[in-house]
Order: C-alpha cells, then sequence, then structure tokens
C-alpha cells in the first residue's frame, strides 16, 4: 500500500547572501541555516517524503537562482522534489526539470492558460505536472457549483485565486480540479486561504471534497499546527500528502514525531 | 565507468548524481563505444517504451552482445522484457521473458506514485541490506510479468505486482532507486560493487 506522504515546503527568496528560505529557521547545528539546499539535506535526514521549492521572488534573477538551487539539490538530495513559483511556460519547464527535479508546480499560469497544462503533460508526461490550486471560501451561494459544508454547519464554495492569493477569479475550486485532471495533470497542490498562516489545521471540507472529486493525489496544505492536524488530513480530509513550511523550519514539530504518531494510529508511512 | 544510456528526453541528472554520490563514475551516452567499454551499464527511466526502444535497436549489436553488469530502472526494466503493451504492441529486448501491461482501473489511482514497500521474494547481492518492507518511491503505469525463477521484489498495489528482477548478468527495478533515499542509495551501492568485480 501506498504510504500517507509529509512534504516541507520551502519559500525561496534572494538577498545579497544568494538563495535563502524565508519565513525565518531556527535550527541549530546548521552552519548556514538559511541555504534552501542545507535544509532540504537536513528535511531529507529527518524523514521527509518529497520536498516542494517554492520561487516567491517571481522575478528572472529568482529564476536564476533557484536553477542552481536544484542544481545543488539535486547533487545531495535522492528524494523526489517539485519547484513551483511563476512558471509561465513549457521553456521555464524544461529548464526545471532538467536541472534536476522531478515536478513542478503550475499556479497562476494554469489558470491564465488551461492548455499549457495540456501541453506540459504531453511533453514532459502526467507524473510531473502538479497544479497548485490556491482558494478561498465564498458564502455567494448563487454562484459557485459545487457546495461543501463547514464545519460550523454552514455551506460554502471554494473559489479559485491566484496571483499568491490575492486575486479572485470567480472559478470554482472542484470544477477546477476536475478539469485540470482531465488536461492532463497529475497531482493537485491544494491550499486554502482560510487556513493558510493559521495553525488551525488543514481544511478539511474543500481538502475531502477535492479527494473525493478527483482521481489523481491531492496534497493537502495550509493551516498546519499540530501533529493530529497531520492525522485530519489523511483521515479526514482524504489527502494522499500533507504539505507544511513554517512548523518545519521553527523545529517546532519534527517530522519524525509525526510519523511515529501516525504510524501508532494505523495510517501507512514511510519509516526508514 | 558507468555508462547511462541515452535514448530520449528526460531528468538523467538525477541518476548520475546518485551514482557519484555512492563513488562511481558515469558517463551519459548513446555513444556504442563508450557503451561497449563500460564497467557496467544503466538503463534509465524516462520516456516512453517506443520511442526508447527505436533508440536501443539502432544500438542492439553491441548490447545484446553486453556481459558486464546491467541495471534497468523503471521504464529501463521494461525495456528487457519480451514485449510491451505501451501506445500499441512492441517489442523489448527480450532479455529477461515477459510482458509490459497496465495497471487495471480498479486498483485505484494510476500512475502508482510515490512509496511503497518492497517484497522480497529472492535473496541476491543487489539486495545486500536491504530490509523485506523497505520502502522505495515509484512512478510508473504499466508493469512487467514475468516468471517466478526472475522475480526479485515485488509490491503491492491492490495485486502483487513485480519491482525488481534478476536474470544473470540483468538487474531490473520498476522503482527509482535514485530517489528512494537511503535504501535506493544502498542498492546503486551494491550495483557499483557488483560492477567492480
Amino acid at each position: 500500500m501506498l504510504a500517507k506522504r509529509i512534504i516541507p515546503c520551502l519559500d525561496v527568496t534572494l538577498d545579497d547572501k544568494g538563495a535563502r528560505v524565508v519565513k525565518g529557521v531556527e535550527f541549530v547545528n546548521l552552519r548556514d541555516a538559511g541555504d534552501p539546499v542545507e535544509l532540504a539535506k537536513r528535511y531529507d535526514r529527518e524523514g521527509a517524503d518529497e520536498l516542494v521549492f517554492l520561487d516567491i521572488t517571481a522575478s528572472p534573477e529568482g529564476r536564476r537562482t533557484m536553477i542552481d538551487v536544484i542544481e545543488r539539490t539535486a547533487e545531495q538530495v535522492f528524494i523526489p522534489f517539485t519547484v513551483g513559483g511563476g512558471i509561465k511556460g513549457v521553456e521555464d519547464i524544461n529548464k526545471i526539470l532538467s536541472a534536476g527535479a522531478d515536478k513542478v508546480s503550475i499556479n497562476t499560469a494554469a489558470v491564465k492558460n488551461p492548455e499549457l497544462v495540456k501541453e506540459a503533460a504531453e511533453i514532459f508526461g502526467s507524473q510531473c505536472i502538479v497544479v497548485a490550486i490556491d482558494c478561498r471560501r465564498n458564502f455567494d451561494l448563487d454562484k459557485g457549483k459545487y457546495f461543501v459544508e463547514l464545519e460550523d454547519g454552514r455551506r460554502a464554495w471554494y473559489e479559485v485565486v491566484i496571483y499568491g492569493g490575492r486575486k479572485p477569479v470567480g472559478m470554482d475550486a472542484v470544477w477546477w480540479a476536475k478539469k485540470v485532471e482531465e488536461l492532463g495533470a497529475g497531482e493537485i497542490l491544494l491550499t486554502s486561504m482560510n487556513r493558510d498562516g493559521t495553525k488551525d489545521g488543514f481544511d478539511i471540507p474543500i481538502t475531502r471534497k477535492i479527494c473525493e472529486e478527483v482521481n489523481i493525489p491531492v496534497i493537502a496544505s495550509g493551516g498546519a499546527g499540530t501533529i493530529e492536524h497531520f492525522y485530519e488530513g489523511f483521515v479526514d480530509g482524504k489527502a494522499d500528502a500533507c504539505l507544511a513550511a513554517s512548523i518545519f523550519h521553527y523545529g517546532e514539530i519534527a517530522i519524525s514525531e509525526i510519523k511515529d504518531y501516525l504510524a501508532r494510529k494505523g495510517v501507512p508511512v514511510r519509516l526508514e | 565507468m558507468i555508462a547511462i544510456v541515452n535514448y530520449g528526453v528526460g531528468n538523467l541528472k538525477s541518476i548520475a548524481k546518485a551514482i557519484e554520490y555512492v563513488g562511481g563514475e558515469v558517463v551519459v551516452t548513446e555513444d556504442p563505444k563508450t557503451i561497449m567499454e563500460a564497467s557496467a551499464v544503466i538503463f534509465p527511466g524516462v520516456g516512453a517504451f517506443k520511442t526508447a526502444i527505436e533508440r536501443l535497436n539502432t544500438l542492439r549489436d553491441i548490447i545484446d552482445n553486453l556481459t558486464v553488469p546491467i541495471l534497468g530502472i523503471c521504464l529501463g526494466m521494461q525495456l528487457f522484457a519480451t514485449e510491451s503493451t505501451e501506445g500499441g504492441l512492441f517489442k523489448g529486448l527480450n532479455y529477461i521473458p515477459g510482458r509490459v501491461v497496465k495497471f487495471p482501473d480498479w486498483v485505484g489511482k494510476v500512475p502508482h506514485m510515490g512509496w511503497n514497500t518492497l517484497k522480497i521474494e529472492k535473496e541476491s547481492e543487489i539486495l545486500d541490506g536491504i530490509k523485506d518492507g523497505a520502502y522505495v518511491y515509484f512512478v510508473h503505469s504499466y508493469y512487467m510479468e514475468t516468471d517466478d525463477e526472475f522475480v526479485l521484489t515485488k509490491t503491492d498495489y491492490g495485486i502483487d505486482f513485480v519491482s525488481g528482477v534478476e536474470r544473470g548478468n540483468y538487474i531490473g527495478f520498476q522503482f527509482h532507486p535514485e530517489k528512494s533515499g537511503k535504501t535506493g542509495l544502498k542498492i546503486l551501492e551494491n550495483f557499483l560493487r557488483i560492477s567492480k568485480r
């Protein structure tokens, strides 16, 4: 049986020292704690099943730096890794995969040009095309296509947002998830803006709904704050993988603690 | 020197870097002379069956006569089979009698992608230090059916499919050792040791 995956996400930016992971890092015993490659190695050793790098600069300099990060990571980290952020076309994807990444994550560009998903899947294979969907609850029930019941009994639909969650586009997230599957996406990285950064737990209603509606793996993202949240994401949300950033960077929770807990509760996880 | 045979587009960097990481020297090539002189050869795991076999058929004089250890990864392992049903019906290299077929829909999500476990069916030097139940990383929609005598490992994904094979100097894995963390690096280390004999 497939193991449920735990995925640390590294938001990579630029400063005068080069590529850095933002949100602060408080690991001890790291010579250069903010270096994405050092962090990637550390997460690999701690049992991460996969890694996601997000280029949050979305600038040409950021992209060039990211290629260097990918190349250095590929030399030392031997688990799958995905690169996202600012990908606009096939040429960007080709550069990232050629540098040694296993998958790319496309977000805004897929919304603006859905054909890109199809084209990329045909050229590179579905297995390396992840579509990231950012969404937000919308209570205007005259719009939307797929409605879900929230924890408090209210009904809502989830609207797709782009440009890092700033711009709503009026599109239903469940509909979009089904659409990208049809276009050839191999995986969905789902972030609920209602939970992102809150540490209140993953957005279970939308995670579950999308997992039930599509037949490709779904990565739940946004809101992880405790070990139990991961259990909920896998069991209640039916997610195939759970992603988190800050709780790992700050060392609040170790990946091994989450995995031990999940294993005790009967969730299949990879233990080395 | 280990030759990684280049038969199309895709990420060959990962396998090359992993071999270097465990102390081997590699060259990514499609040059007949380089392949002939290599101490071991790897058929990597990227691309479609048809494209790969067409490229490999131009090298058949060389590769059919190799006596050094040959490691097939993912698609590379499938190429060892007699035939494949991926995108039509195509003849493989026929180094290991077998047929490559697609997972039936009822097993669940296809491609089978992620970490799954190995059931060790037969002892082999390539599996030295690998425990039964070890997790490795898979990305594939097709798998190989073959005789039990060639089976090294199986994996459960709705059905028990063959995830590792060995026949003489041919070793094949359906998973990606270069993406399977410590377990995968150990297997590549074993392969390197076998290739130095």
